[in-house]
Order: structure tokens, then C-alpha cells, then sequence
């Protein structure tokens, strides 16, 4: 698809789906401001450990999660708040679960890397890379067991393509048909490393072809391109009950987490891709094609501000849990004398 | 009277008649009948959705069942030998055992993992290993270590009603050893040790293959009367039975295969210590596995590993 074609093919998305679009703006703006205010308190000290933000990737997260049905599965790894988020767990429990209070949606058990909700078919937030591949077969699995018509995406870092037990979820999805939707986000660094210097391949989907898998590649820096691609191959790994691999070429701004300044990386090249931000770009988008104005994008930036001022101050104020709850949640059934 | 072997294939059978979400995965369990035949004619029995044949990936078919268990299934996974489980360490311990706590408490994991475990017979030190020093440390996990049909059966079934993860251990050289088996169904409580020989003057504490090894030498001693209790579940353990034990003949010895280093006897030993020090007229003692890889030769692996005859003096020494 050439370029033309593409921004030919934008507006016509554009203007036949007005609503869409407005919804795509106001959760790439929600994901990066909450990002940015758990960055902020990060550095105010009112949470530890590690933190990975997904600034400059949210265009995957919002362009696949608007293609699933509520009863479809995610699971990812340690970079999901905004994921989580997606898949409908309010910003105020997942900000509450990194500020290890009992209104985080794993009453502070959890943490950054460790988000869940099972009502929400959200399977986590792993903090082993790769470590959701396995699993995210299993659920697959199970809807073909019971006959069911859901699907799971798990996401996977560029890094976790060379983790073994990654590939040895891709054979098994292979060879008992599941309906899983592997979604890479190539971010180019696995940490600090760019993955040139440590994969075999540059075009990381390709290691599809040898487990027999479709696969395809993506602009994961345009949401729009995002969703109708991910739509179509969706639909397909749904019908056809056939795993796929699906590679969006994405960036993120900030380091593999707060604390990692990313010197590994020039500023040249991520001045090249803050041109291609995702959410600059729609923002113009939106403006020409009328369906959105500057004033209002403004208006709807200062509402979101507001909301997660009001998380973070719910957050702020939660207790956290009585410390006997550490013998919580270990075994389900009492046991023994 | 029935083999082992029979007892586990009949706790799954039934289990599996009685329950559709439980089905069983491993390398070679359903159309080779499964590697030492536990589950001989179970693929005809439930077709090849419910009994399925992985690949060779370990952490692979078990983050399988960890995920599946999650979803909602009871996965029963069988690992050919224990020694290949190791490679789904990472599932078992960062998935299985942990996102129950990390989410808060919103997912149970109805899972068992089921396997011949600890040495056999001059297989060499990469297949004869023992992972309950190593599983009996993580949260989260259920450990229990079988020996006769009896509690094969018994246990196998609770442990694939259980909402937690079982780690269900056996031992390839022990699946054709045969027991009574009742007719009707009987579950054996998780949790629970068992007193398998009577006795005033020491109490000894062995599990798998170091029960019959561990009875034997109690039949042998000479003016001795030794107690012998199998603790079936290893994680948790069953304190108060093994307490209730040492009060009463006031010595222990733990018989352990795998090398005593921070193994299960050494956790025994230190609870012991503690909750029934006043009562101790000698120091616990452990006989265990040598700190060594296991090795291949006949004479040298028999050197490396418990025996009758070792027990007998580690009795006689207590005793003394």
C-alpha cells in the first residue's frame, strides 16, 4: 500500500466512521496523560519498583482493543497499564494497584508489572518476558473446549521473540488450531538493546513461517491502519479458529522504564518518530476532516486531566491492606490440621 | 489387588467420567498409551479432545494448563519424568503458583502435575532427580508424594478436585507395585499423613519410594519398635501427626532420596526442634541422599542412595 493510497484510504475511514475516530483520540489522549501522571508520581516518590510506561505505543493498544468483543481475552506483560485500561479496568484501580492500595484491582498484590482482572477477561500483566505466551494458549484452549467463539490476544515485546517458551506456544497454537491472535509490539529494544543486535531476523513476524503461521506486519504508529488490519485479521483468526502474528512497528518515547534515561538511543531517531506520533497525527486528521476541532481536543485534554486528578487523589487517599492479608489469596482451601 | 499404575489411571478415569472440564496432556499419553502406561486406553475411552498428545515443550504445555486452569479447566498434565518438568520451572513457579496471589485473589488454578519423580534404576544424574526440596519452597503449591495404590487413588482424586495446584509425585520403578484398592469411590483428605506401621521407640518419616525402603528396615531391626508415618502431603505438611509421633517414641529419622541439603528431612528436622525439643532424648537424624550427582554405574548410584541397611544403623545409632 503506497502512501497516497493509505491517506486516501484515512479519509474515507474518517469519514465514514466520525464516532470511531473521536473515540480513537480520546483514549490514545487518556492512555499518554496517564502515563505521564504515573511517571510524574513515580518521581514523587509515591510508588516503587519497576514501572515501564507505553508512551508513543498507543495506537496498538487502542487500534486492537476496538476490535474485540468484551468476552475476548488479553493478556500481555510487564508494559500494560493502558492495556488494562482497555480492557476496562478504570484508571483509578489500575493508578490504585501501583500505589499498592486496597482499590487496585489486585488490592496492591500486584503492582506495575502485575495487573488482572478476571471479570474483565484481562489475564494479565506478567512479569517473566514470554511468560503469558504459554498461558494465552491455554486460554485459547479452553474456548475451543467449550465450543466457544472469543479470541485472545496476548501482546508480546519484540524481546520475547527470542524467549524459547514463546515459540513453543506459537507450535502448539499451530498444531490445536487456536483461535489466538499474537500481537508483537516492536518497540526496536529489548531494554536497552537494540533488537539488530540480538535476533536473527529484522522483521520479527517472520518467524511465523516456521511454525507454518500466517502473519503480517503493521503501522502500530497509526491507529487507523491499526484497527482495519488487526479488524480483518481478527475476524479471520475468529472464523477460522487459526493462530496469527501480527507485528506492529511501534516506538516508545520514554525508557524501558522510569528509570532508564535511554542514552542507547539518539536523539535524531526519536525526534523521526515524534513525527510520526500517533496521536499528533490523528489530531490533525481530525481537525481537516472536521470531525473535531483544536478547541475541542483542548477541552477534552483539560476533562481528562481532571479525571485522573480525581484517580490520583482516590488513589492518594485508599488504605492499603491490613498486613495480615499477606496469608491472602495463597491456596483457595484451607488445608491440613 | 492392583498396580499403582492402575490406581492413578482409575482416579483420572473416573474423575474425568464424572467432571468434562478435567482432560489430561502430556507427552505420549494418549495414542502410545502414555510413556509408563498410566493411561493405557484412556484416549479410547475419552477421544482425543480430553487425552492429548503434546510436543516435546514442557514449559510450554504446562503455561498450557496454568492458562487453561485459569480460563476455567481442570487440566490434569502429566510430566514423562519430573527431570523434564524442571523445564517448566518458570510456569510453575512465576505463573501456577503466583498469579492467584498477585491478582488479588481472582483466578484458582484446578491444576495437577503429575509425574514419576526422584531416582529409578541407572538412568544417570540427568533423569534422576528429585523436585520436592525445590517445590515445597514456593507458595502457592500443593506437594504430594505417593506409594502405595491405596493412596494413589485416594489423593490423585482429591488432588483433581482440588481449585489449587497439585504437584502429584510417583516414581517410574514404582508404578507396577501392587495394594488393595476398596471397590467404591474414596477420596484421601489433602493435607493429611498417614501412620503406615505402628511403634514405641523411634519414629521414622519417609515418603515414595523411601516408604517400602523405610518399612523393610523396620521389620528388620532387632528389639526395636519403630514407627513409620508417610506424610503423603509434603506442602503442607502434616506437623501435628509427625509431633504427635516424636512425643511418643521421643527420636526421629527422616529417610529422604534426594541429597539432605535444604531438602524436605531438613525442614522436618527444624520443626521438630522446635515444637518438641523437651521431648527429643537424641538428635534428629536424616539419612539421605549423597550430595552428588547421581551416577550411572550400579554399584556407585546404590552408594549415592538411601538404603535398608543404612536406615537399620541410623535406627541403631538413635537408639543406642
Amino acid at each position: 500500500m503506497t502512501a497516497s493510497t493509505a491517506s486516501t484510504t484515512h479519509e474515507q475511514f474518517l469519514e465514514d466512521n466520525r464516532s470511531l475516530a473521536r473515540s480513537f483520540y480520546h483514549d490514545m489522549l487518556l492512555y499518554r496523560s496517564f502515563e505521564e501522571r504515573v511517571q510524574f508520581a513515580y518521581t514523587q516518590g509515591k510508588f516503587s519498583g519497576f514501572c515501564h510506561l507505553h508512551i508513543g505505543q498507543e495506537a496498538v493498544c487502542v487500534g486492537v482493543q476496538a476490535v474485540l468483543r468484551a468476552t475476548d481475552y488479553v493478556i500481555s506483560g510487564y508494559r500494560s497499564h493502558t492495556q488494562a485500561i482497555a480492557k476496562g479496568i478504570p484508571p483509578e484501580e489500575v493508578l490504585a494497584e501501583m500505589f499498592g492500595k486496597t482499590t487496585g484491582c489486585c488490592r496492591g498484590k500486584g503492582g506495575s508489572m502485575h495487573m488482572f482482572s478476571s471479570a474483565r477477561r484481562f489475564f494479565g500483566g506478567h512479569g517473566i518476558v514470554g511468560g503469558q505466551a504459554p498461558l494465552a494458549t491455554g486460554i485459547a484452549f479452553k474456548i475451543n473446549y467449550r465450543h466457544e467463539d472469543d479470541i485472545v490476544v496476548c501482546y508480546l515485546g519484540d524481546a520475547a521473540m527470542n524467549q524459547g517458551q514463546v515459540m513453543e506456544a506459537m507450535n502448539m497454537a499451530v498444531i490445536w488450531n487456536l483461535p489466538l491472535l499474537f500481537v508483537i509490539e516492536n518497540n526496536r529494544y529489548g531494554m536497552g538493546t537494540d533488537i539488530k543486535r540480538t535476533t536473527s531476523i529484522e522483521r520479527l513476524c517472520d518467524r511465523a513461517a516456521g511454525f507454518g503461521m500466517l502473519a503480517a506486519q503493521m503501522d502500530g504508529m497509526d491507529v487507523i491502519s491499526t484497527y482495519q488490519q488487526t479488524q480483518a485479521i481478527a475476524a479471520q483468526v475468529r472464523e477460522q479458529k487459526k493462530p496469527f502474528l501480527l507485528e506492529a512497528l511501534t516506538y516508545r518515547y520514554r525508557g524501558h522504564s522510569v528509570s532508564d534515561p535511554g542514552n542507547y538511543r539518539t536523539k535524531k531517531e526519536l525526534e523521526q518518530y515524534r513525527r510520526q506520533d500517533p496521536i499528533a497525527n490523528l489530531a490533525a486528521k481530525l481537525v481537516s476532516a472536521g470531525i473535531m476541532s483544536a478547541q475541542e481536543q483542548q477541552d477534552l485534554a483539560a476533562t481528562i486531566k481532571q479525571q485522573l486528578q480525581a484517580a490520583e487523589q482516590q488513589a492518594d487517599s485508599a488504605a492499603g491492606l491490613p498486613v495480615a492479608a499477606i496469608y491472602e489469596d495463597i491456596y483457595t482451601t484451607k488445608l491440613g490440621s | 489387588m492392583i498396580t499403582i499404575r492402575e490406581a492413578l489411571r482409575q482416579a483420572m478415569t473416573e474423575e474425568m467420567r464424572r467432571d468434562p472440564d478435567v482432560f489430561l496432556m502430556g507427552e505420549e499419553v494418549a495414542e502410545y498409551d502414555g510413556a509408563y502406561k498410566v493411561s493405557k486406553g484412556m484416549l479410547a475411552e475419552f477421544g482425543a479432545q480430553r487425552v492429548i498428545d503434546a510436543p516435546i515443550s514442557e514449559v510450554g504445555f504446562t503455561g498450557l494448563g496454568a492458562g487453561a486452569a485459569m480460563a476455567g479447566l481442570r487440566p490434569i498434565i502429566e510430566m514423562m519424568t519430573w527431570n523434564f518438568g524442571i523445564q517448566a520451572f518458570d510456569q510453575i513457579l512465576n505463573s501456577a503458583a503466583k498469579v492467584r496471589y498477585m491478582s488479588g485473589g481472582q483466578f484458582s488454578f484446578p491444576l495437577v502435575l503429575r509425574g514419576p519423580n526422584g531416582i529409578a534404576h541407572m538412568l544417570g544424574a540427568t533423569h534422576s532427580q528429585h523436585v520436592e526440596p525445590f517445590l515445597t519452597h514456593v507458595p502457592g503449591l500443593i506437594v504430594i508424594a505417593i506409594a502405595t495404590p491405596y493412596d494413589a487413588k485416594g489423593l490423585l482424586k482429591s488432588a483433581i478436585r482440588c481449585d489449587d495446584v497439585v504437584i502429584f509425585l510417583e516414581s517410574e520403578i514404582m508404578y507396577g507395585q501392587k495394594g488393595e484398592v476398596p471397590d467404591g469411590e474414596y477420596l484421601i483428605p489433602i493435607g493429611k499423613g498417614e501412620v503406615k506401621r505402628q511403634g514405641e521407640d523411634v519414629t521414622i518419616v519417609a515418603w515414595g519410594k523411601m516408604l517400602p525402603l523405610s518399612l523393610k528396615a523396620a521389620e528388620q531391626l532387632q528389639g526395636i519398635s519403630a514407627e513409620v508415618i508417610d506424610p503423603l502431603t509434603l506442602q503442607p505438611l502434616d506437623e501435628e501427626l509427625i509431633f504427635a509421633s516424636v512425643r511418643k517414641t521421643h527420636r526421629l529419622i527422616v529417610v529422604e532420596e534426594a541429597p539432605g541439603f535444604a531438602a524436605v528431612g531438613a525442614q522436618i528436622a527444624a520443626r521438630v526442634q522446635e515444637a518438641c525439643f523437651d521431648d527429643l532424648d537424641a538428635p534428629v537424624t536424616r539419612v539421605s541422599g549423597e550430595f552428588v550427582p547421581i551416577p550411572y554405574a550400579e554399584h556407585l548410584e546404590a552408594a549415592a542412595l538411601p538404603s535398608v541397611d543404612k536406615v537399620v544403623r541410623a535406627v541403631q545409632e538413635v537408639v543406642a
